[in-house]
């Protein structure tokens, strides 16, 4: 069992060295690169000069191995470098936009989990009733829409709503302002994108819920319950909801740490200034430093979740634990 | 007495009419924040002699003053050049190639202190022949220049190698912010990412890759401007969202330039809320070959390529999507240099009998033995115009025979395809600031001049067209040559195509007043003769 | 955009029984049997067969060329000439939809059969293999499952080109690792059973014991991945075509047709971007319905409800 500890955690180091290996060589890949970007992409002429000027000033015509180095030991002390495009440190740019997309993804999560826990209770209670029917399609419908699709169809539909109602448009201000600051300009800004972002999030979470229900439902000590004559609510709020609760939390979590592939495209849609759309701009202007900085904080975030899960199911499983 | 009182009433409705101005201008109002958006992600940075995007001058241009500028006025104009620095444009003295200017007294930078002629010399200096280690794209524009020099605190002079008619409209470009001499001596690459100028606004903010914001400067040398309390400049790449932001008044404006359907949903959902002031661009359409390609080296099917493209039809249709509308030589529509419509039509791909056109694309590629020839046509990846422009020519192409393809890629590996000739045909665009046609059209000439042609060809005898029309001081001599080397580029050698010139649409708030559409969307953002009637 | 798989429990080899009790047999007895039990699965497999073979006879039943533009009938509303309008350079929408279901079903279908069938072996060869192998290639997995798509999607199109099959590549690549960790996990349940290691006691080689006892049983699960799979690659390449780093131009596909013209003319022509979101949303919904009865059917957990 500690051997198997203790392997696992060593392994975490060269799983990182290789995805920042494999990071770093995509990007490089690319044909282009962001001196060419950062000066053609105006549509204006520029001399061969200020060309090589630009890449001896960021340092990508020097050999790629020099190059690798300075990334890897510069992410073994936390520097991840200065963005190419902007020159601002890796760590300022994230972590001014860091802000508003933490901010939509609790607000899409907290959705999910309203919606999710009650509907998918119901669901499971009144299995095969037309009640469970709805949900279900409805849950269903939610994995099914393409989440910048649900986006563009609401900010329309809102325009033209409020046009028709108000006879003004109203859209969702622009420019962000933080939660203490303005609230209701705050929370104006992020309802759209986590109702978005929530609802594929409150489907998953609702199946789950479900499914897990059922489970709970059809053990032994929950028919003992009943027998018992105990009361309905009391069995589902104390016994079944608890037991059930545990996979759903489990699923919740995980789909949290993915959510950042969702926020990519939605904060395309919504134009919200996160990391999701600074992940694009990054590999739009093929900014290496910014790339390969984002890149590996998902990545080491995948890969110390996975350890935490792995960890957690050798200890419980027997086989696992005794070998 | 009836006729009397006929007549007085007429006398008097006539003095009536002369006494009421015929122009509607009124009297700007002072005050007001003005919100508009601009059309990209943030720019690298805000040092305007390294950068050439248009999102840095929009957010910055608004902090700094210039030597001279287009007339604010009269700015779709691509003569009438007025001075922000100095007190008057000076006519050319010695043989032509020595220029002094006066600057203005009592011009302070935003820090209090005062600007000078040195400062005027450096920045100069900085952007012609700029030191170690700092960019300077537009460099090759200002290869007549010899030397910058500042005698005295107020005079700037410029000395030129050789006499020519570029050299002011060069002059008034945009991105040469006045930078501090002091700064610059101490730390040239300061300007990049701090911004101190001596423009009408002073710098307040800047939320990285959000917005920008600014405020009146109080100490302005323009007397009574600007008129705004203070501007916001907001960041937003895509255009739904821009457009969202105008129809729900959280901008007034976008000056970069909106498609027809944006102008046409604006002003549908809007009606007189929205005032949409349209001019032709100084970009163009155009398409790059690439000479290395076979057969592509042959000037037949070169010339069947641009002889196969119906313009006159192609550029009216394509105008009501994109913001493709003008046809015209490689000169600016509306310049003294620029081609007449009978002129134009005697240059190849401009004939106005469109199936004798083909008959002859046809012809020449039978000749050539390039029947029916395969290609890609190697696009970059936005949709206006360039996307639309690329399937227009793919349909025409196809109308003699030829087979294309398009590709379409991502900027950066588009600009590395271009460089490394990885590619056989590429529909590409050129635009510029101030129009200025001589030193515009230099992206015909051929890379070992020092401009970036990815054309991969040599030609002397376009050069030395080239160098005799850029030193010949009789403008109608000038224009000769200007059209030899038109007809030489794109019919005798059809070295590269040029298809149309695009269309500058923009619509914004009514309210918005002071603002002047120009031919560029690089000139004149300083904002400060803008005002809001509200 | 983040590929998922619905957690199952299914872990035996996917037999069919009737009424009787007795098993079901032939592709048509399951079929008959299957349409029986799960009335919403069957709708689900009629949505899918319905874009399914639109995909198909696109070519016959399309009523215009997808790819030709008609500059006189640019944006124009539904009518009798264009069913479901036209879109900003003037083809028709119903034509492009028709071919977009073809593009979808080959990237859907081809991403899913060789991203799952990867998985598969790699599962599958890590769960029986074990020990170093086992570790080392789960830690190559839990690389690859992290990497963000966009970035690999954007290394494959610029280096390899557009093109539908380097589309497919990109989207490949994040649902092998998904696939081999679910049937990994699935493997290892089977593995420690007596049976394995009795016939290796007899002698029996690698392979044989991996294809009559391993993979037989990890069936179920596999099946159900294929299927959402399916759906999930769909969703991918709509998402990577609006980014710009999907199929391109002038390839008909749904993700392609929500890029740029339609978020244009939202407002003044909306059907540009209604109808393909919606066949995407009716496509995957009827995939799901499907692939949802189908570990229905399947799981023997839920199989006496």
């Amino acid at each position: 069992m500690y051997r198997y500890i203790i392997s696992r955690i060593l392994l975490v180091f060269p799983t990182l060295i290789g995805a920042a290996a494999l990071v770093f060589l995509l990007m490089r890949l690319v044909p282009g690169d962001i001196c060419l970007v950062r000066l053609g992409s105006g549509g204006t002429s520029f001399t061969q000069q200020a060309l090589a000027t630009c890449h001896a000033e960021i340092g990508i015509d020097r050999p790629w191995i020099l190059q690798f180095f300075d990334f890897i030991w510069g992410m073994a002390r936390l520097d991840f470098g200065k963005s190419m495009w902007s020159g601002k440190p890796v760590i300022m740019e994230i972590a001014t936009r860091f802000p508003i997309s933490l901010e939509v993804a609790i607000m899409a999560t907290i959705i999910a989990v309203v919606i999710a826990i009650p509907l998918g209770t119901i669901s499971a209670l009144k299995q095969n009733t037309w009640i469970d029917l709805v949900v279900r399609t409805f849950s269903i419908a939610g994995l099914a829409t393409p989440a910048f699709w649900l986006g563009i169809v609401s900010i329309l539909i809102v325009l033209d709503v409020t046009q028709a109602v108000f006879g003004h448009p109203w859209m969702p201000p622009i420019d962000y302002v933080p939660l203490w600051q303005d609230p209701i300009r705050n929370l104006s800004i992020v309802m759209l994108p986590a109702l978005t972002i929530g609802y594929r999030y409150a489907a998953v979470s609702m199946r789950m819920t479900r499914s897990a229900m059922l489970e709970v439902l059809r053990e032994d000590y929950i028919r003992t319950a009943r027998a018992k004559g105990l009361v309905r609510r009391l069995i589902i709020n104390r016994h079944a909801l608890k037991n059930a609760l545990l996979p759903v939390v489990t699923v919740i979590g995980i789909e949290f740490a993915f959510l950042l592939g969702g926020l990519v495209v939605t904060e395309q849609v919504f134009n919200l200034n996160g990391i999701g759309r600074l992940m694009v701009l990054s590999v739009q202007n093929q900014d290496y430093t910014l790339t390969q900085a984002l890149v590996m904080v998902v990545v080491t975030i995948a890969v110390l979740s996975n350890l935490v899960v792995d960890l957690f199911y050798a200890w419980l499983d027997p086989r696992i634990r005794l070998a | 007495m009836r006729t009397g009182f006929r007549l007085g009433a007429v006398v008097v409705s006539v003095l009536l009419a002369i006494a009421v101005p015929a122009s509607a201008s009124e009297m700007p109002k002072r005050g007001g924040t003005l919100t508009y958006m601009i059309p990209a992600d943030a720019p690298p940075s805000f040092d305007g002699h390294q950068e050439g995007t248009f999102a840095m001058l929009h957010a910055t241009a608004p902090f700094y003053s210039t030597l001279i500028r287009v007339n604010p006025e009269n700015p779709s104009s691509p003569t009438d050049f007025v001075c922000d620095l100095c007190t008057e444009v000076p006519q050319p003295a010695g043989e032509g190639d020595t220029y002094i200017f006066k600057l203005r007294q009592g011009v302070k930078f935003h820090d209090g202190t005062p600007l000078t002629a040195a400062d005027v010399a450096a920045s100069w200096n900085k952007i012609i022949s700029p030191p170690e280690g700092v960019l300077s794209p537009r460099s090759n524009w200002f290869m007549m220049v010899d030397k910058v020099e500042a005698p005295d605190p107020s005079t700037v002079v410029f000395r030129l190698k050789f006499a020519t008619s570029a050299f002011l409209p060069a002059l008034a470009d945009p991105f040469a912010f006045i930078y501090k001499k002091e700064t610059l001596d101490r730390d040239p690459q300061w300007y990049k990412k701090n911004i101190l100028g001596s423009g009408p606004f002073k710098f307040v903010a800047y939320e990285t890759g959000q917005s920008i914001t600014g405020v009146r400067n109080p100490d302005y040398y323009h007397p009574g401007l600007p008129y705004l309390d203070g501007f916001t400049g907001i960041f937003a790449d895509k255009q739904a969202t821009r457009l969202d932001a105008i129809r729900s008044d959280r901008a007034a404006a976008e000056f970069r330039g909106l498609p027809p359907s944006a102008r046409d949903e604006l002003t549908g959902a809007l009606g007189d809320r929205i005032v949409a002031q349209e001019s032709d661009w100084n970009c163009g359409s155009m398409v790059i070959i690439n000479h290395k390609r076979k057969p592509f080296d042959d000037v037949r099917v070169r010339r069947a390529l641009t002889l196969a493209i119906d313009r006159w039809q192609g550029a009216p249709a394509l105008s009501k999507i994109a913001n493709i509308r003008t046809v015209g030589g490689i000169v600016f529509p509306g310049s003294p240099l620029a081609a007449t419509k009978e002129e134009l039509q005697q240059i190849a791909g401009f004939w106005p009998d469109i199936e004798k056109s083909r008959a002859e694309a046809r012809r020449l590629l039978k000749e050539a033995g390039a029947e029916g020839l395969s290609f890609e046509l190697l696009n970059r990846n936005v949709d206006q115009p360039y996307k639309y422009v690329g399937t227009w020519l793919v349909d025409q192409w196809s109308k003699v025979g030829l087979n294309v393809t398009q590709r379409v890629v991502p900027t950066g590996p588009l600009l590395e395809a271009q460089r490394s000739g990885n590619f056989a045909v590429n529909s590409g665009a050129n635009c510029h600031g101030v129009v200025n046609p001589l030193l515009d059209i230099q992206f015909f000439l051929p890379a070992s001049v020092g401009i970036a042609n990815y054309g991969q060809y040599e030609d002397e005898k376009e050069v030395a067209l080239y160098n005799r029309m850029l030193r010949e001081t009789d403008p109608s001599k000038q224009r000769a040559l200007m059209r030899e080397f038109e007809k030489y580029v794109v019919d005798t050698e059809a070295h590269q195509l040029w298809v149309a010139w695009w269309y500058r649409i923009i619509p914004h708030r009514s309210y918005l007043k002071g603002w002047k559409i120009s031919p560029s969307h690089f000139i004149n953002q300083d904002l400060a003769t803008v005002w809001l009637d509200k | 955009m983040t590929i998922e798989v619905a957690p199952t429990t299914a872990t035996t080899v996917p037999v069919l029984l009737d009424e009787q009790g007795r098993t079901v047999r032939g592709l048509w007895g399951v079929t008959i049997t299957f349409l029986r039990r799960q009335p919403v699965g069957a709708i689900g497999m009629v949505l899918v067969l319905i874009f399914g073979l639109a995909g198909i006879f696109a070519a016959w039943i399309a009523p215009y060329n997808p790819t030709s533009n008609d500059f006189a009938a640019m944006t124009e509303a539904p009518s009798w000439a264009h069913w479901l309008g036209t879109d900003q350079l003037g083809r028709d929408l119903l034509s492009r939809i028709l071919f977009g279901a073809r593009t979808a079903f080959i990237v859907g279908m081809t991403s899913a059969l060789v991203g799952g069938f990867s998985g598969l072996v790699i599962g599958v060869a890590s769960a029986y293999f074990g020990g170093q192998l086992d570790l080392w290639l789960q830690r190559v997995l839990d690389i690859v499952m992290a990497f963000p798509l966009i970035i690999m999607a954007l290394a494959v199109v610029s280096i390899f080109g557009t093109g539908v099959q380097n589309v497919i590549v990109a989207i490949t690549i994040p649902l092998i690792p998904r696939c081999a960790r679910i049937v990994r996990s699935s493997a290892l349940a089977i593995r420690e059973v007596p049976y394995v290691d009795a016939a290796r006691a007899l002698g029996y080689g690698h392979t044989r014991i991996i294809m009559h006892h391993m993979v037989p049983n990890v069936m179920g699960p596999f099946l159900v991945i294929i299927t959402a799979f399916v759906g999930q690659a769909i969703l991918a390449e709509a998402a990577l075509s609006y980014l710009g780093l999907g199929v391109q131009e002038p390839v008909p596909a749904w993700g392609l047709m929500l890029q740029g013209g339609a978020e244009e003319y939202a407002s003044t022509a909306p059907w540009i971007a209604i109808f393909p979101g919606l066949a995407i949303m009716l496509t995957v919904f009827g995939i799901n319905l499907f692939g949802d009865a189908l570990r229905d059917v399947l799981d023997p957990k839920m199989r006496d409800r």
